[in-house]
């Protein structure tokens, strides 16, 4: 119970290791599927290929889409590309990274889906059954009056009863099994290679320096992206508390005698008003709201919060007699 | 037990992530559903094309509306659409996007259901068999010497395994419409992920500072109507209570209520917890003590909300309203707890700064 705690915890403090975690979890996903789904191959030659090359393509394609609808940084890539330029520059290399990173991730399960499909042989022996010689092979079946690419496009039915009692289905299928499984393992062995070299040459290319700026400033767009979505909750939960308990004292003052708040009154609102009126921070009309959100979009904050920490507060200042300024706390 | 309630309030915590989840098992339970159900055709030419396609269409029509059932937004959704307007502008964006996102998520457990069914082909099968064109699949000559009639019947028995004698043709027309079937739900599988595609992530191409707004304004109405509830609970408890604390000590006599009453509402020090329990309980009535005003209150909530517009005096004077308080208001304000029936009048507030 602990541990899967931890593991959730771990996983939900980065980002990134979310998009991995739903990256890994596609991935399991379209096995599962390939696993679960009913390959039934027509037998016809003129659908055969037609069957196979779907079922191996379009899926893909499917988990592609999926891939990068439920990776996170999709949006924030979107909206960084889109936003118009505002207090704050726009670093093309940042939209750059996302998009990378958004790609890797989305291409992992449709590259799963065909690599299995390949090492599975199912759907080649599907498609490319009725392109072998069957002088290859003996036991050609004969008394049927079928032709040949009729009689071959059958080699995927394994319950078709013109390969009763023959080993001529078999041997077919497992030569063209063979040449599927070659496929895939070839496949996946560029892919492995492509990535060792891209991961080992990528450092003569780009400055590391500036790779771990854009890096932070990519996972900053996200963390400031988040925070943006708590806030605006915590501030509609706060805004909400005080116009539901001011409409009801407004209700008061119709019927009651609105006297300056006598005792009762004000203790009971001194207690939680002073933390709610600092969430607020002083924005409090639906206008307000929708300025701030509007200019949250247009023009975007500079990245400088130094005013925050040395925030001016109201005091009476004098000069004393060498002249110095002297500040009084209020 | 801990692992499951655990998840239930990670899902809980956050009302978006809940509706989520709920979605996600309405998906699972409309795939459950599927494989539990038995699927039997009836193997006659007037009821082949009607069941096939009935099941392909009617469940996912239920799934639908139960999404809308299940989905705690849709009342929220009603309530917004048919409120007057009163103070607070009426958005018709908050209603579309609100209406989008319910829809949405009903939609998945449908989808499910019909790419479930069509990548199984058991209804396409059932469907179309009578169409099938058998010279397709070999040489069968007495078929094609058969009557229109009887060759319908016997298509239409394609899909029974045990009512229909040629294997080879039952197994190779089962196999052609199974593939057709098959094409055709991961075709629709692409269309639907495609579409949602399209709006997901091309969307902030468009409307990227009004979608905030709506998204802002849609949660709010939600969680003003929760703090209005949460608040009137805590005000019916305060009422009722105060309602049968008075009745008691009506019954034991005027004389120990006035003694109550003006003791409470001096600024004694050394309050007993009584005293304490019964101020703070007259504090959550919010000044609302009887039933008309109660009433008032229910009614205008519906017909004139108010405008969203804080007001601000409100948090920068309490400190005043207090002092001012403490010196004017239990002299002139209540005795007996009864408030005298005093118009709405202009005084004057005098501030005393520290």
């Amino acid at each position: 119970m602990e541990r899967l705690k931890l593991v959730l915890q771990y996983f939900q403090s980065n980002s990134e290791s979310i998009s991995n975690g739903i990256c890994i979890i596609l991935a399991l996903v379209s096995v599962k599927l390939y696993t679960s789904f009913d390959f039934n191959c027509p037998c016809l030659p003129e659908y055969n290929k037609l069957y196979s090359l779907g079922v191996m393509f379009i899926p893909p394609i499917i988990l592609f889409f999926l891939g990068v609808l439920v990776n996170r940084h999709t949006g924030i890539m979107m909206d960084e590309w889109m936003r118009p330029i505002g207090n704050r520059s726009k670093n093309p290399a940042v939209v750059k990274y996302l998009f990378s990173a958004m790609m890797q991730r989305a291409l992992l399960a449709p590259l799963v889906w065909i690599l299995v499909t390949l090492l599975d042989g199912k759907i080649f022996i599907c498609a490319f059954s009725a392109s072998v010689d069957p002088a290859l092979f003996s036991g050609l079946p004969n008394n049927t009056d079928l032709n040949v690419i009729k009689i071959m496009s059958k080699v995927a039915c394994k319950e078709d009863v013109i390969f009763k009692n023959s080993s001529f289905r078999k041997a077919v299928s497992r030569y063209v099994r063979c040449y599927s499984q070659a496929v895939g393992w070839s496949i996946l062995l560029f892919l492995i290679v492509l990535g060792a070299l891209g991961r080992l040459i990528k450092p003569c290319f780009d400055e590391h320096a500036s790779f771990l700026q854009i890096r932070y400033w990519s996972n900053y767009l996200d963390v400031e992206q988040k925070l943006f979505d708590e806030t605006c909750v915590l501030h509609a939960r706060d805004f909400a508390q005080k116009c539901v308990v001011q409409f009801f004292e407004d209700m008061r003052e119709d019927t009651v005698l609105h006297l300056p708040h006598p005792p009762f009154i004000s203790h009971y609102q001194e207690d939680w008003q002073d933390g709610e009126a600092e969430r607020l921070h002083g924005i409090t009309k639906q206008e307000q709201v929708d300025q701030l959100l509007n200019k949250w979009y247009f023009s975007k904050p500079e990245l400088d919060v130094t005013r925050i920490g040395h925030r001016p507060r109201t005091c009476v200042t004098w000069e004393d007699h060498k002249g110095k300024t002297l500040y009084s706390d209020v | 037990m801990d692992k499951f309630r655990m998840m239930f309030q990670f899902l809980q915590s956050n009302q978006e992530s809940f509706m989520n989840g709920i979605c996600g098992i309405m998906a699972l339970a409309s795939a459950q559903m599927y494989s539990a159900f038995e699927f039997s055709c009836p193997c006659m030419p007037e009821y082949n094309y009607t069941y096939g396609i009935g099941l392909l269409i009617v469940p996912p029509l239920w799934f639908f509306m139960l999404g809308f059932v299940l989905n705690n937004n849709v009342s929220v959704l009603a309530e917004e659409w048919k409120r007057p307007t009163g103070k607070r502008r009426k958005d018709p964006s908050i209603l579309r996007y609100m209406f989008c996102s319910i829809t949405q998520r009903s939609l998945i457990a449908p989808a499910v259901w019909v790419s479930v069914t069509l990548m199984d082909g058991k209804s396409f099968l059932c469907a179309f068999s009578i169409n099938l064109d058998i010279d397709r699949f070999g040489n069968y000559s007495f078929i094609r010497e058969m009557s229109e009639t009887d060759k319908m019947k016997l298509l239409a028995k394609i899909p029974c395994k045990d009512l229909f004698e040629h294997q080879e043709i039952r197994v190779a027309a089962s196999r052609y419409i199974k593939c057709i079937s098959q094409a055709c739900g991961w075709i629709f599988l692409l269309m639907m992920t495609f579409t949602a595609f399209l709006i997901r992530a091309i969307r902030p191409c468009f409307t990227q500072a009004a979608f905030l707004k709506t998204k802002y304004w849609s949660h709010y109405v939600d969680i003003e109507r929760k703090m209005f509830d949460e608040t009137c609970k805590e005000h019916a408890k305060s009422f009722a209570k105060i309602c049968i604390q008075q009745y008691f000590e009506n019954i034991s006599g005027e004389m120990r209520s006035l003694h109550h009453h003006r003791r409470s509402y001096k600024n004694d020090s050394d309050d007993d917890d009584d005293e304490d329990k019964k101020r703070s309980d007259e504090d959550k009535l919010l000044g609302i003590r009887a039933q008309d005003d109660m009433n008032k209150v229910l009614w205008n909530w519906h017909t004139s909300k108010p405008a969203l517009a804080l007001r601000k005096e409100q948090m920068d004077g309490e400190n005043n309203g207090r002092l001012n308080g403490e010196a004017n208001g239990t002299i002139n304000g209540f005795a007996k707890g009864h408030t005298h029936d005093v118009g709405k009048k202009e005084w004057a507030v005098y501030y005393s700064k520290v």
